[in-house]
């Protein structure tokens, strides 16, 4: 077993977790997890509360023992290590600083425990200060810093140590907004700068797809999709990562035609074509998705599509500006409600509510999911900041 | 005008009121110190003859009053150590650990504080008769520690309970064994309940009366209350009374004390916060 | 950065489940152990062994045996059961006064007195540091027959009913348990009305209530759990206490734990005070389930 005593983390290796279970009681928090975090990256582990995102963090850091699984560090089989023995350290979602120690002693604290001279505890401490933007302030006590100072210490502490794995649990969550997009760009700068791994908690879709280079989309337990920020995006696997992530336009379709580069499918009586590679839809049944700011909205008697366009039909019932767009909605012939969001970028269109328009998208931004999946999965989740709470939920 | 004052006067009437409880409360402590000065003219020190420092100068001119007043804080102390030790680690236990039992556990605790002093006190002495010990020192001490744990649990519990479980699970993924994060963070952090439960485990071991009455049946051992209790049928010293001043004084500054350390303290070191 | 797939990497078997939960476990035991056990053995077990002796039959002389002799305790009850009874009175009035005069006093600290706080609280806990039995003779003193304040009562007719006198009477053993309480009955009914959120009663006077009103409909059912709290604390030791009825009052007003002490100490009639403690015992938790229950707070300790 190699040594957990080393400074830097020299040997590495990926995380791995494979089959990794945690139940209490009867509750399955976390289900047969997989996951492989590649060494170096800044890895977000997204979710909606209660997905089981802390649980898998907390295992990896040794708070929580799994049920069964494993979880390994390149060559290292850690799973059954107490915390202490981990090269893994953690920032806490309440920074968890030790309030009867000043700064320099909070971020020394890992250093001492692994007998780290005395000299160079001091020096990496100031170094630790300096690139958290903290100089001086050693001989401050955690309650006389601010909630972004105290962010900061618990972060300098953290990795202070060198550890294989920097693991955070929704650290910017008790900060306010500005402050948050301030910190968020300040993680990614300190990342890249000490080319750590970091894996990185949170609810907020947002910010994981501002900071993190691979995304794994958690829900009920299990990974949804992992992917880059791009590839979730543009690319949902599941109805869950299509609407827990932005929002999407998603539309019961069968499909009609399945072979070839090209896939076609019925909805509601119109023929919509996608790129075959874009589909993921495993039987007859499937959802046709698109994004509300691919879709062009056309007056009805405007020009006919192009090629390659898939286009539908509707009423507008709804006209919100909003400063950077316009958001519609669009009532189909067969009454579901479509959202369309318009940049504005000064063509005076003039659509109003009550006008029959075409909506009209590229054919290859189209996706297809698998119709076995409650089409609204991942919709109305705790996004605190904005979702209205919805009638049916 | 009249009108300001009468409504100034129904705003504060609670004050008035509170003050009048303070006073109230502080009555009976004046009329102490008052007549530690006196020189009783009669056996009972009760009511007032003459000034005399006398009582001050020679508070032990009485020798079973000082004796008696050892003993309690010989006493006293060695309980105080004991029941605190014993009582943090079921502090520990009931809010750090989930176990089979735990409730049970927390009723057990919960009955020396209910049940009445008498009936305490007459079992122990029904136990202790029947081991055949010998009454005194020792079985006062044993009743005393017993006592004390129930509180030492209640106070030191409200400590722990204020400490945010992720600083200790910060402390071993920080590298620190369980041990070490016994040590460096959770003790000095729940330490002020320590204290706390001590000096209230003191105050009740050096106050006690009645278990210690029976507990120290008819043995040489005389503890500072049993030695008032007596005097008040026999005949009460003012020496007593330089005593329970003295207490009072004490501690006063027991508890007044570390606010101004504190307040020093902070002088010295107080940084601006940046903002 | 490429994509490591989900589901199909090429895993190593799962470990085999957690044994060290079992391991862990055992801690809180170590813990508990001395402590509870010191407990069990000078609480539980002398309690029992009382209850066995309330049961025995015999003499000091001839030594005693368990005969499951209830007679005792329906003997000891309709000899006392005035003593009980009076016990359970003065508890109960030195509860009423001590509440009615520790309210404004924990409502004043919590709420008005500001920067000055920690200074009323001392000032609450300081007399308390002397010996309490020391106090309550100084109540010897305070109302003793030729004092100012039975002068100032008799001038006022107020002792009339009770042959002129202050000391040796009921009234001054309810004073002196009243005295003696405080405390206890303001520190709890304190730290609920602290912990209080201030911005309900502004809430209440939003929606039109009166200052009385809110007080009595927000304030008091808030400050409830630190109220029945102060009450148990005060009630519980009053009820079996006797100093303040052997100093204060007189061979009229004996309470049930002046009998006690009497029949283990003097008299020696061990069964009958077993019986005795025990009644007493039972009866103080009986009330204090009924109160509790009735007050609705759910944690004591």
């Amino acid at each position: 077993m190699a040594s957990t005593r080393t400074v830097d983390s020299g040997a590495g290796g990926h995380l791995r977790l494979a089959g990794v279970t945690k139940r209490f009681g009867e509750f399955v928090a976390v289900d047969t997890l997989d996951l492989t975090v590649p060494q170096g990256s800044f890895f977000a582990l997204l979710g909606p509360s209660g997905c089981g995102k802390t649980t898998t963090l907390r295992m990896v850091a040794g708070l929580e023992r799994p049920s069964s699984g494993s979880i390994h560090l390149g060559e290292d089989d850690i799973t059954l290590r107490r915390p202490h023995q981990r090269p893994v350290n953690t920032v806490f979602q309440s920074y968890a600083l030790f309030p009867h120690l000043d700064i320099g002693e909070n971020i020394a604290f890992g250093l001492r425990r692994r007998g780290v001279a005395r000299q160079e505890v001091k020096a990496k401490v100031a170094d630790m200060l300096r690139l958290v933007q903290l100089e001086g302030m050693e001989r401050r006590r955690p309650g006389q810093l601010s909630g972004g100072q105290q962010q900061r210490v618990a972060l300098a502490r953290a990795i202070v140590n060198r550890p294989q794995v920097l693991l955070l649990d929704e650290p910017l969550g008790a900060l306010d907004l500005k402050l948050r997009r301030q910190m968020q760009l300040e993680l990614k700068r300190i990342q890249t700068e000490v080319g750590l791994t970091f894996v990185h908690v949170t609810h907020d879709q947002e910010e994981a797809m501002t900071m993190a280079d691979t995304i794994a989309v958690m829900n009920d337990g299990r990974i949804e999709q992992v992917g880059t920020p791009g590839e979730l995006y543009d690319s949902p696997a599941t109805t869950f990562v299509a609407n827990f992530l932005g929002q999407s336009n998603l539309i019961r379709g069968t499909v009609t035609r399945a072979d070839g580069d090209q896939v076609l499918l019925d909805v509601y009586g119109v023929a919509v074509a996608m790129p075959a590679a874009r589909s993921r839809a495993s039987a007859a049944d499937a959802y046709v998705g698109v994004r509300p700011e691919k879709i062009r909205l056309v007056r009805a008697e405007g020009a006919v599509a192009a090629d390659g366009e898939n286009e539908l039909t509707g009423v507008v019932t709804d006209v919100s500006f909003v400063g950077v767009s316009t958001q519609y909605l669009v009532r189909t012939p067969w009454g579901q409600e479509l959202t369309v969001f318009a940049q504005n970028i000064g063509v005076d269109d003039r659509v109003r509510t009550g006008d029959d328009v075409r909506l009209r998208w590229v054919a290859a931004h189209t996706f297809a999911l698998d119709a076995t999946v409650p089409i609204d999965a991942g919709a109305d989740v705790d996004d605190e900041a904005e979702a209205p709470v919805d009638a049916r939920s | 005008m009249l009108g300001r004052a009468v409504r100034w006067a129904r705003e504060h009437v609670v004050v008035f009121a509170a003050a009048a409880a303070v006073a109230y409360m502080f009555l009976p402590i004046v009329v102490v110190a008052v007549l530690s000065f006196n020189q009783p003219s009669s056996r009972f020190n009760y009511t007032w003859s003459e000034f005399t420092w006398d009582n001050w100068a020679n508070p032990c001119a009485v020798p079973a009053v000082c004796e008696s007043v050892f003993t309690s804080i010989q006493i006293a102390a060695l309980a105080t150590i004991v029941s605190t030790v014993l009582g943090t680690l079921i502090a520990l236990a009931l809010v750090r650990y989930r176990f089979r039992g735990r409730s049970s556990t927390n009723v057990l605790i919960f009955m020396p504080m209910a049940t009445p002093e008498v009936v305490m006190g007459a079992s122990l002495l029904a136990l202790f008769v029947n081991m055949s010990l010998p009454l005194g020192f020792t079985t006062i001490l044993v009743a005393h520690i017993m006592f004390c744990i129930s509180f030492v649990v209640v106070t030191v519990k409200a400590r722990i309970a204020t400490l945010d479980p992720a600083i200790e699970q910060a402390a071993m993924d920080l590298y620190a064994t369980p041990a070490q994060t016994f040590a460096r963070v959770t003790l000095p952090l729940i330490m002020p309940g320590i204290v706390a439960a001590a000096m209230l485990a003191f105050a009740l071991s050096f106050d006690d009366f009645i278990i210690t009455n029976f507990a120290a049946g008819t043995g040489q051992t005389v503890t500072f209350p049993m030695y008032v209790w007596g005097a008040a049928q026999r005949g009460l010293p003012p020496q007593v009374n330089v005593i329970g001043t003295l207490m009072f004084l004490v501690a006063l500054v027991v508890v007044l004390a570390p606010r101004f350390l504190r307040r020093r303290g902070s002088l010295v070191g107080a940084v601006p916060v940046a903002r | 950065m490429s994509v490591l797939a989900v589901a199909g990497t090429a895993a190593p078997k799962a470990a085999p489940p957690v044994e060290d939960e079992r391991r862990r476990s055992r801690v809180p035991y170590l813990l508990l152990l001395p402590g509870i056990a010191w407990l069990a053995v000078f609480f539980v077990v002398p309690m029992i062994a009382l209850g066995s002796q309330s049961l025995q039959e015999g003499s000091i002389e001839d030594g005693y045996t368990l005969t499951w002799n209830w007679q005792t305790y329906t003997e000891a009850l309709s000899q006392y059961w005035t003593q009980f009874l009076r016990a359970f009175w003065y508890a109960a009035l030195a509860t009423l006064f001590a509440l009615l005069i520790s309210y404004p006093l924990a409502y004043t600290i919590a709420f008005k007195a500001g920067r000055w706080r920690n200074v009323w609280l001392v000032l609450v806990i300081a007399p308390f540091f002397t010996s309490f039995l020391i106090r309550t003779i100084a109540w010897k003193t305070i109302l003793a027959d030729n004092g100012v304040v039975a002068e100032v009562m008799r001038g006022l007719g107020l002792l009339n009913w009770t042959d002129d006198r202050l000391l040796s009477t009921g009234p001054a053993v309810v004073a002196g348990l009243t005295y003696n309480f405080l405390p206890f009955m303001t520190l709890p009914i304190y730290a609920a009305l602290e912990r209080m959120d201030r911005r309900v009663v502004e809430a209440a006077h939003d929606l039109y209530a009166s200052p009385f009103t809110a007080f009595r409909k927000v304030t008091v059912p808030l400050s409830m759990p630190g109220v029945v709290a102060g009450t148990l604390l005060t009630f519980i030791p009053a009820a079996g206490d006797y100093i303040n009825q052997r100093l204060l009052g007189s061979s009229q007003n004996n309470v049930i734990g002046s009998v006690i002490d009497t029949q283990f100490i003097r008299v020696g009639d061990y069964p009958t005070a077993a019986a005795l403690s025990f009644v007493l015992m039972i009866s103080i938790v009986a009330l204090v389930v009924v109160y509790v229950r009735r007050a609705g707070t759910e944690e004591l300790v």
